[in-house]
């Protein structure tokens, strides 16, 4: 940390490009251990099957805290540079070299991906550990930690690729393993419906991605960030094209931060094991959206409108998220509408511009914390409930389970923004960004810092109330599924250390970041913007913020801690019952999408029976026919050929005959 | 056929001057053409194969007849000795061995095919002989000239001067044909020949019969060989009798012969000499045997009688009594 | 009489032994049928040699008369082996063709 503060002067300096990198590097090269370390722990821990069973979750661990090392080493090594050469591409091999196209493969060490690299490998590897005693009954947790290091290990590459292909690579083994992790169970149909449905989403947003990357190759030749960069800064190029680009990369951002429409997956990845969702909702998967859009900031900043689309997306999801959480009983599917909110946050600050990207990064990084607390929490809270998730038959478990008490406390506080805890300082950052007006358009101050704002008040409300019906309040317990009566205890060591080290983070980690200079830490990769003056004093800004939280935190604390919340839920008004199902986002999507989908399906697949099959089969018809009708006449008698043979010689002759004459 | 060779070349082949034939060759023709015909629809109808070859004969007898008037004496006597006496013969060995007495149906089994064949030959004929009959050709030429000096003197200048290669090629494939004939009909022997040798052989490996079988009628005071051998101790020997009349059941038996000869001696002499074909005569005893005996005497009953009759005594002899 | 009444004839022959190989069914009386055909356009050769004063017409009957021969002898031991392993010699039951 001494390095680090020591070292924040020289960010403070004037801009820096950004596109600059210092061509000779050697620690770069150690990089490539970030990926390579728990890709090869996943492939031995696949390939040796049963063998490693007794070991194998230990070598998961192992792997994942390597790769935090090798994090920490080059975050040192980067530290140790002047802020104008923190960005760094490693090049390690050419990977296709076909004409005009030619891509290399190689790692962009700089402060995002670095803040992105710790980020996972810290985080996974609290989860990681916590996943170690979560799982110990399960049968396949060998397998369990094969695929958590290759999701550690894909989103290691998502982050550090130097370009669009690479980074493609990575963020197709992120949405592999996740469909590989959320389907874990996936004897359990529902949960297997629920890894596809993910899958598929994200199919959608590859496509963005791929078009995009299809039209970046069209307009700048290359897919790596520094000749992307270098383009889109240039002018050169329409705007056109640009908001092309900027809009199918946003669309490849939703499919995979589950932003508004492509969300309707994010619920239903709660069919995975806790551990998971921690995982996908902490550090990695939801965050590869952010982090692409923060990455292609050049592209987006050319192009304002696709910039201005992304705000939207933002806004939208932010209310999107809230209100459904409002709704759930689950308290996982509560957790995931809030990550879907917080991710929101994130996009709209991406969204304001090279003024919300380092704060956007900000919240990434202590939501990552808190929400990774949470989940772990909650999945403490199964585990002492007997996997109970109905918050409705919670109540009361703070006397219980003290440590899952607190350390979830930490991440309730931190969500809220309450100071000083992480949130505060991340989330109050990004509602001043919104607040901060664009010249020309006032409008867009006060509609995005509204509805900003408005979130954070409806954020405490939920979450709040989530907080509250779990640990708060009365006993409404059922009974386990064995009949006998629930026991709630609290969790093994190996579960509450990673709690614990995550609540401290929840505690202390916005202001430790923000006291060293995070922003400008990040300024060699995003940018510099000056910072703008809100529509209204910071003061009253913060003032409002704690407002609204305030408003939302007593509500929810006289529904839900005082007075009694029924067992089954009431049937409510109609905004309830629309968020209880995301606000009719499958029935939406079913009736535009899947629907007329299928009906195209099927009827293309008629038109491949009728048209298609029946011209190869009428082609095969008729030849059996026309062999059926030939084969006749080759009875295998020598005189009915000999009487064809004569019968050919008079036809002949009389045509000759007629013929001549 | 030095006559004839002779004979034939100033009234063969000759022409009129208008290009017809002949008034004798024309008589020929239409004696030969319609029995030609007609055994050619022999050849066609005949139900029986050997009939049908000699119906080709016929034809090919004709033919030659014709090539001879058309001054193609050569080819005539080729015509007989090629076609009829070698060809044709050769026809009539491999009926011989397939069989010649099989007729053939003429009954037709695949569908359609008589009526296509009846139609098909029809209107081939029509074709043809409206083709042949209605062409104008150029004034007949003759072999007057070519035939010069003699009909096989000039063949024999063509053949072995314009066609000597074609000559050779088809000797070549006589012998090829001849060779592929051998091959096709030879058989391959699958087992060993059995020989004299290898039968006594076996014989003897056997143990059965070392020697030869016993002749009938020895020791059974009677020679007829449907009579058993005696062995010495008075039991007949069934394999002396030879195979083909056990099988057929007309053995004698030995005893019968023995008790019967005994009698004799003993002064029934005429008594059943003529009923020593049958077995039933003496079922009834000495008495029996007499009263049969004369009956039998009756020359009518005696070529038809033993065998046709009903076995049964009593009424046999109610019968011979009347 | 013309020599066309010859020409005739031969079609005649001709067309009958057609017809025989397409209505038997023994196989040694096709054989006559075919032998019968090849006759037939002898007649028609030695007439047109007649008919052009040539010999070469009469050549080629000899010539058809030995390629006649060597057929015959090669077709009846094909006949005559085909009985053998089939005991008949109906061209019917030699069908193989047909699978």
């Amino acid at each position: 940390m001494h390095t680090l503060i020591s070292l924040t002067a020289p960010a403070v300096l004037p801009a820096v490009d950004p596109v600059v990198a210092a061509p000779e590097w050697s620690g770069g090269q150690a990089a490539v251990w970030l990926v390579a370390l728990p890709l090869l722990s996943a492939a031995v821990l696949l390939l040796l099957g049963r063998r490693a069973d007794r070991w194998g979750h230990w070598l998961g661990v192992l792997a994942s805290a390597g790769a935090f090392v090798v994090g920490v080493v080059l975050l040192l090594a980067v530290l140790g540079q002047p802020a104008g050469q923190r960005v760094h591409d490693v090049h390690l091999a050419t990977w296709l070299d076909a004409g005009a196209l030619s891509i290399d493969a190689g790692l962009r060490v700089d402060p995002l991906s670095l803040t992105f690299v710790l980020l996972v490998t810290f985080v996974g590897t609290l989860i990681h550990v916590y996943s170690v005693a979560y799982m110990e009954h399960d049968a396949a947790r060998r397998r369990f930690f094969a695929y958590l290091n290759l999701f550690v290990a894909a989103m290691l590459l998502l982050v550090l690729a130097d370009s669009y292909v690479l980074l493609f690579v990575g963020w197709e083994g992120v949405g592999l393993a996740s469909y590989l992790l959320i389907g874990f169970w996936n004897h359990h149909t529902p949960y297997a419906v629920a890894a596809k449905k993910a899958f598929v989403a994200n199919r959608i947003g590859d496509v963005g991605l791929l078009v995009a990357m299809g039209l970046l190759f069209a307009t700048f030749g290359s897919l790596d960030f520094a000749t992307v960069e270098a383009g889109a800064v240039s002018g050169d190029v329409s705007q056109g094209t640009l908001t092309a680009i900027g809009l199918m990369l946003l669309l490849a951002a939703c499919g995979k931060s589950a932003q508004f429409p492509l969300q309707s997956w994010l619920g239903d990845a709660m069919a995975g094991p806790t551990p998971v969702s921690a995982l996908i909702h902490a550090a990695t998967m939801v965050t590869a959206g952010v982090y692409l859009i923060i990455r292609s900031g050049a592209v987006f900043t050319a192009a304002p409108t696709a910039q201005l689309v992304v705000a939207i997306v933002g806004a939208i999801t932010l209310l999107f998220g809230a209100i459904v959480g409002c709704a759930k009983d689950d308290i996982k599917k509560a957790l995931a509408a809030s990550t879907m909110s917080q991710i929101g946050y994130m996009v709209l600050a991406a969204g304001l511009g090279p003024i919300g990207y380092a704060f956007a990064i900000f919240h990434l990084v202590t939501h990552g914390f808190f929400k990774a607390g949470m989940f772990l929490g909650a999945g403490s809270v199964m585990h002492g409930m007997d996997d109970q998730v109905d918050m409705r038959r919670f109540g009361g478990l703070g006397r219980y389970m003290k440590i899952t008490y607190f350390t979830f406390m930490a991440g309730w506080l931190a969500i809220l923004g309450i100071p000083p805890f992480a949130g505060f300082f991340s989330k109050d950052k990004i509602i001043e960004a919104a607040f901060v007006p664009v010249d020309g358009q006032p409008w867009r101050a006060w509609v995005f810092g509204g509805v900003a704002l408005v979130g954070a008040g409806i954020t405490a409300f939920y979450m709040s109330r989530l907080f509250f019906m779990t640990f708060e309040g009365q006993k409404r317990w059922s009974r386990k599924k064995d009949g006998s009566e629930q026991h709630p205890h609290e969790s093994p060591a190996l579960m509450t250390w990673p709690m614990i080290v995550l609540a401290v983070g929840s505690v202390g980690l916005g202001w430790v970041l923000s006291s060293v200079g995070f922003v400008e830490w990040l300024e060699p990769s995003v940018g510099h913007a000056e910072h703008g003056e809100p529509v209204l004093a910071v003061p009253v800004l913060i003032g409002l913020t704690l407002v609204a939280v305030a408003l939302g935190l007593v509500l929810a604390w006289r529904h839900y801690a005082v007075s009694t919340v029924p067992v089954t839920p009431p049937l409510g008004t109609v905004v309830t019952r629309a968020a209880r199902v995301d606000l009719y986002q499958d029935a939406v999507n079913d009736a535009l999408l899947v629907a007329p989908g299928q009906y195209l399906t099927r009827s293309l697949v008629y038109g491949d029976k009728a048209v298609v099959d029946g011209a190869v089969t009428g082609v095969a018809r008729a030849t059996v026919g026309v062999g059926d009708v030939v084969r006749r006449v080759q009875n295998g008698f020598a005189r009915s050929y000999a009487a064809v043979m004569v019968v050919g010689v008079v036809a002949l002759a009389v045509v000759v005959l007629a013929v001549r004459g | 056929m030095n006559p004839l060779l002779t004979a034939l070349p100033a009234a063969a082949g000759a022409l009129t001057d208008s290009g017809q034939t002949s008034t004798a060759e024309a008589v020929l023709f239409w004696v030969l053409a319609p029995l030609m015909v007609l055994a050619a629809l022999g050849l066609l109808l005949a139900r029986k194969a050997v009939h049908a070859a000699l119906a080709v004969i016929f034809i090919m007898i004709s033919l030659a007849f014709m090539y001879v008037a058309q001054g193609a004496e050569f080819l005539g006597v080729v015509q007989v000795v090629v076609y009829t006496g070698a060809v044709m013969m050769l026809f009539l060995f491999v009926l011989m061995l397939v069989g010649v007495d099989r007729s053939d149906s003429l009954v037709e089994t695949i569908r359609g095919q008589r009526w296509i064949g009846v139609l098909a030959g029809l209107g081939l004929g029509v074709v043809l002989a409206g083709v042949v009959g209605r062409a104008t050709y150029d004034p007949p030429v003759g072999l007057a000239e070519a035939n010069a000096p003699s009909n096989p003197e000039a063949v024999a200048h063509v053949l072995f001067a314009d066609h000597v290669l074609a000559m050779e090629a088809v000797g070549a494939l006589l012998v090829v044909a001849a060779l592929g004939a051998l091959v096709l009909t030879h058989r391959g022997r699958l087992v060993p020949k059995v020989g004299q040798r290898e039968r006594a052989e076996r014989r003897l490996r056997d143990g059965v019969h070392p020697v030869s079988l016993p002749a009938p009628g020895v020791y059974a005071r009677h020679n007829a060989m449907d009579v058993p051998a005696l062995l010495p101790d008075g039991t007949p020997l069934e394999s002396s009798v030879p195979r083909v009349l056990r099988v057929r059941g007309q053995e004698a038996d030995a005893r019968e012969y023995a008790a019967r000869i005994d009698r004799v001696l003993a002064g029934g002499w005429a008594v059943g000499a003529g009923t020593f074909t049958s077995d039933d005569e003496y079922v009834g005893g000495p008495q029996g045997a007499v009263t049969g005996g004369v009956v039998v005497h009756d020359p009518s009953a005696g070529p038809d009688g033993p065998a046709d009759r009903p076995t049964d005594a009593p009424t046999h002899d109610e019968e011979d009594g009347r | 009489m013309s020599l066309t009444h010859y020409l005739v004839l031969a079609a005649i022959l001709f067309a009958i032994g057609a017809t025989t190989v397409l209505l038997r069914r023994n196989a040694i009386i096709v054989f006559m049928g075919v032998e019968l055909m090849l006759n037939s356009t002898n007649l028609l050769l030695v007439t047109f040699a007649r008919l052009h004063g040539n010999l070469s017409g009469q050549v080629l009957a000899f010539f058809v008369m030995v390629v006649a021969a060597a057929e015959v002898v090669v077709g009846l031991a094909i006949i005559v082996s085909i009985f053998r392993t089939r005991r008949s010699a109906s061209v019917d039951d030699v069908n193989l063709l047909k699978s």
